[in-house]
């Protein structure tokens, strides 16, 4: 513990064995399920919580004071981009005519206009051609992104068979791969962390569909060579990816399209502000070169003389969403856009580019590799990552993301974003230092639970209150 | 212009550059010139009145249309309290509950959403949500692909398209292929099934299915995937479910389909996956799963568990890609399960059958519709039959309200307590047309 004066103290609402009880644990009745349907089709019963609104509102307050957000304190969660999420873009989710049902077109001119808008806009921000915006998150980027490439390269008669990743690289970026039955190639990172030009030379073949990449990489670290890594996996007749998961180092200054690369995608619950909702929603729009474009999922948005319309590209790859992807994600990102405008999507690189590094400078653990753009990756060296990070939660700081990437030694990914205030940076670090020297096993204890065993919840399975037997 | 979300006055930018020993932020970006760019895209900074102008301006081009629309998205009123209750911003700006410590509340409102769907399903395991009905069932499909031998899907021909293409998406990659089977009144052919099921890693199945007819051969379907060494996986509902047989009651593994009828507006198609399972398949579920555990303290608490299935421990060899998935929409149909409590929902349920039995009935009555197509018990919405189907869903249009043209003759209409008062109106507007 450090002497910082402001110890948090989470709201804990306890009773006896247990916190807030389950809803079921406070009001819960069977009701016979009279319908008029025949009764071979229907159940007898059905037995959930049956409490008024008053109970109701009490419990959901009650969790939600149980829970920490980027509106409770920093948030420097590695690789997620916990930046803050302007208000006004909830209120216009919620507005009646941006809920209209998927099937309409002609008489939903608005929403496609947002549609046509905002995949403008992040064509320009990618220096991509054309996007789609039907992925509902950044893995569904991925595979649609995937996708894609397989039907790119079986047009021109190719059935490649692999895709290379660095070990460096988020899981989901392998899981995508072989989903889409692609045998995934792990590339070992140079030494500085980036990636090594002749080890991917030696990597790449005719066997290549694809190329992931993620540019500032997890370590924070922009990939200099990019350009000669483009050429090395177009030589090899392989196109390459951008996973945009750190875009926001980037915004404004730099674009993966002038980088060679042939495919992206966006993270609009990161880089675009959209909350993330205690796991999501999110949305990955998918932008790529012309020449990949009529392989984009269908349906695709354009502007005609009389409005706004849906078409099939040429050669679709089919869907990757029942509909049209995460529509109230897309209008808050698009919001966003329009209020940042060019020179607010500027600033926001700068100063989470500057935030990062101020913070990397502040902290007392090792960084092993630089110099960092959002990010930076700390090395936690002979203690535990994952105690540092219980730790730091007794000082109203959420950790950053523990132990990945692998390359670095319990490695603290650490990315502050560009909402915090040197002030908040200030306190980070010292959580962060107050760490070092200590060699507490009990943190946290100023949290609504004190440290929950893992172990027991995975040997003994309860995933629902039918499983529960302590009453 | 400096971004409103980034707090750092003058000063302290200053003092910070000092610190890390640089003159400009530009300095900080280890970007090589010839990739830089003048980040001009010709978008305007704008105060947030303006933006609120700007997209009301846009929303306000859509047209103010009374929708009688289904096929796997459904309208039902939202009560406020969700809105009150889930834009809590400790909900609502958190993410996945890496630190289970700091955030019991999130866990804990998608465990209770888990066991709601458990006692919906009749299955032992639910998950915190994937994407939507569609990504759902090509996850059922690859699960099915990992547990039994096969390959084929068998999927009924009423299943929509879109989720027809996604499921190919989903499996193609794991060597199978997708099959339909027919379907007699709307509901499943079972002997072509059973003849077609030899090959398949699993049998799908609606209830309600996309023309709004509950399916009542269950059990036999059922029986057919058992006997051919299938999974069998059920698409459905919560509010259906709150009424209609357990699906594992049918021998279901599986049961798929979308939470978003609770909680969420229409929204364009925004989706909750709903993903239940058997217990026997707890290794292979996809995506995340809230567990109880305890704490230090004694006390139970919950966190996501069996976390060696996901991709950031298990990468190629993950069970799904999914990380982000739809958590706050799942909370939000939890919050709104929870309001209308176990009465509230066999309530609206009713509603869903009823409405659409009324209506039929009345369209029935005007000459040159027959409704419904198949007279069969049916959910939420119907299929008609007309003379020249997208003639009358046009003109239908242009007095202001929306329906499905299915094909030449048949039209689907759907109805709920959201737009049940505007029923008269439409079927004044019916008679218009057909006449
Ligand atoms: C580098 C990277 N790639 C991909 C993803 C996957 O994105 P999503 O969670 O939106 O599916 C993440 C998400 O955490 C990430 O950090």
């Amino acid at each position: 513990m450090t002497d910082d004066a402001r110890v948090y103290e989470q709201a804990r609402w306890s009773d006896d064995n247990r916190y807030e009880p389950l809803l079921n644990e406070k009001d819960e009745t069977t009701v016979d399920t009279d319908t008029s349907l025949p009764d071979d089709l229907t159940r007898d019963t059905l037995t959930l919580p049956d409490a008024d609104e008053p109970v109701v509102a009490r419990h959901y307050t009650r969790l939600s004071q149980e829970n920490y957000g980027v509106d409770s304190g920093p948030y420097p969660l590695g690789s997620c981009t916990m930046k803050y999420n302007p208000k006004f873009t909830e209120d216009l989710a919620a507005r009646d005519d941006a809920s209209v049902h998927p099937s309409r077109e002609e008489t939903a001119q608005g929403t496609l206009a947002v549609m046509d808008r905002l995949q403008k806009h992040l064509a320009r921000i990618g220096g991509m051609d054309a996007v789609t915006l039907q992925p509902p998150a950044g893995a569904a980027g991925e595979f649609t992104g995937i996708l894609v490439a397989r039907a790119y390269h079986r047009s021109n008669g190719d059935e490649r068979s692999e895709v290379i990743v660095p070990d460096t690289a988020h899981g989901t970026n392998f899981a995508s791969a072989a989903m889409a039955g692609y045998d995934v190639v792990e590339l070992p990172s140079g030494d500085d962390g980036r990636v090594d030009v002749d080890a991917l030379r030696a990597a790449v073949s005719d066997e290549t569909a694809l190329f992931m990449m993620t540019n500032p990489n997890t370590l924070g670290l922009f990939e200099r060579d990019v350009r000669e890594v483009a050429d090395i996996v177009h030589d090899a007749g392989g196109l390459l990816y951008y996973d945009g998961a750190n875009l926001n180092a980037l915004l404004g200054r730099a674009r993966p399209g002038d980088m060679g690369f042939d495919i992206m995608h966006y993270n609009l619950h990161k880089t675009f502000a959209a909350p993330h909702g205690g796991g999501g929603p999110g949305a990955g729009p998918v932008g790529v070169t012309d020449e990949l474009a009529p392989f984009l999922p269908s349906p695709r948005v354009r502007e005609t003389d009389e409005g706004y319309e849906f078409y099939e590209p040429a050669e679709t790859v089919g869907k990757v969403h029942g509909f049209h992807g995460n529509w109230l994600v897309l209008l808050k990102a698009y919001a966003y856009i329009e209020r940042l405008g060019d020179a607010g999507m500027r600033d926001t690189s700068g100063k989470a580019v500057l935030n990062a590094n101020y913070l990397a400078e502040q902290v007392d653990y090792d960084v092993p590799y630089g110099p960092p753009h959002h990010e930076f990756v700390a090395s936690a060296g002979e203690r535990d990552a994952l105690e540092v990070a219980k730790e730091m939660l007794d000082h109203g700081v959420h950790p950053p993301t523990t132990k990945w990437p692998e390359i670095v030694d319990e490695a603290l990914m650490t990315e502050p974003t560009e909402a915090e205030t040197k002030e908040a940076l200030d306190r980070v670090a010292a959580a962060f230092n107050g760490t070092r020297d200590s060699n507490a096993d009990d943190a946290p204890q100023n949290t609504t639970a004190r440290r929950v065993d893992q172990t027991e919840a995975a040997r003994n399975p309860r995933l629902s209150w039918h499983a529960l037997d302590d009453g | 212009m400096t971004s409103p979300y980034a707090p750092h006055t003058d000063d302290e930018v200053r003092d910070m550059l000092d610190a890390v020993g640089a003159d400009t932020v530009n300095e900080l970006f280890d970007v090589p010139d010839e990739l830089l760019h003048d980040g001009e895209f010709g978008v305007e900074p704008k105060d947030e009145r303006e933006v609120v102008r700007h997209v009301d301006e846009l929303l306000s081009r859509n047209d103010d249309v009374v929708e009688f629309l289904g096929r796997g998205s459904y309208d039902h009123y939202v009560p406020s309290a969700v809105d009150h209750l889930t834009l809590r911003s400790e909900f609502l700006t958190s993410y996945t509950q890496y630190q289970p410590e700091v955030a019991q509340g999130s866990l804990q409102a998608l465990f209770e959403y888990q066991s709601m769907l458990v006692e919906l399903t009749g299955l032992g395991v639910a998950n915190a949500s994937v994407y939507d009905a569609a990504t759902a069932l090509g996850e059922a499909a690859l699960l099915a692909a990992r547990v039994e031998d096969g390959d084929t899907v068998l999927v009924p021909e009423t299943l929509l398209d879109e989720r027809a293409s996604v499921l190919r998406n989903y499996v193609e990659g794991a060597g199978l292929s997708v099959v339909e089977y027919p379907t007699e009144e709307g509901n499943a052919d079972v002997d072509t099934v059973a003849e077609r099921a030899e090959e398949a890693v699993m049998v799908y199945a609606e209830t309600p299915n996309l023309r709004g007819v509950l399916e009542e051969n269950l059990d036999a379907l059922g029986d057919v995937a058992e006997d051919a060494d299938a999974l069998f996986c059920v698409g459905s509902d919560p509010v259906a479910l709150s009424v209609l047989r357990p699906p594992a009651d049918a021998g279901a593994d599986i049961v798929i389909g979308d939470a978003s009828v609770l909680g969420a507006p229409t929204a364009y198609g925004t989706g909750v996956g709903l993903f239940a399972v058997d217990e026997a398949h707890i290794r292979q579920v996809p995506g995340h799963l809230v567990g109880a555990s305890t704490d230090e303290s004694g006390r139970r608490a919950y966190t996501l568990t069996l976390q060696t299935r996901e991709q950031h421990i298990r990468k190629e060899r993950a069970t799904s890609n999914i990380c982000t998935n739809q958590a706050w929409l799942a909370i939000r149909a939890a919050v709104h399960a929870a309001l209308l409590g176990a009465s509230g929902l066999v309530e609206l349920a009713e509603r869903c059958v009823e409405e659409p039995r009324a209506l039929a009935e009345r369209l029935d009555g005007i000459d040159g519709v027959e409704a419904p197509v198949h007279d069969r018990p049916c959910f939420r919405e119907f299929a008609a039959r007309v003379d020249d189907a997208p003639r009358v869903r046009d003109e239908l249009l242009e007095r202001g309200f929306a329906v499905h043209a299915l094909n030449d003759d048949e039209i689907q209409v759907c109805v709920t307590e959201t737009n049940a008062d505007a029923t008269d109106d439409l079927v004044a507007a019916f008679e218009e047309v057909v006449a």
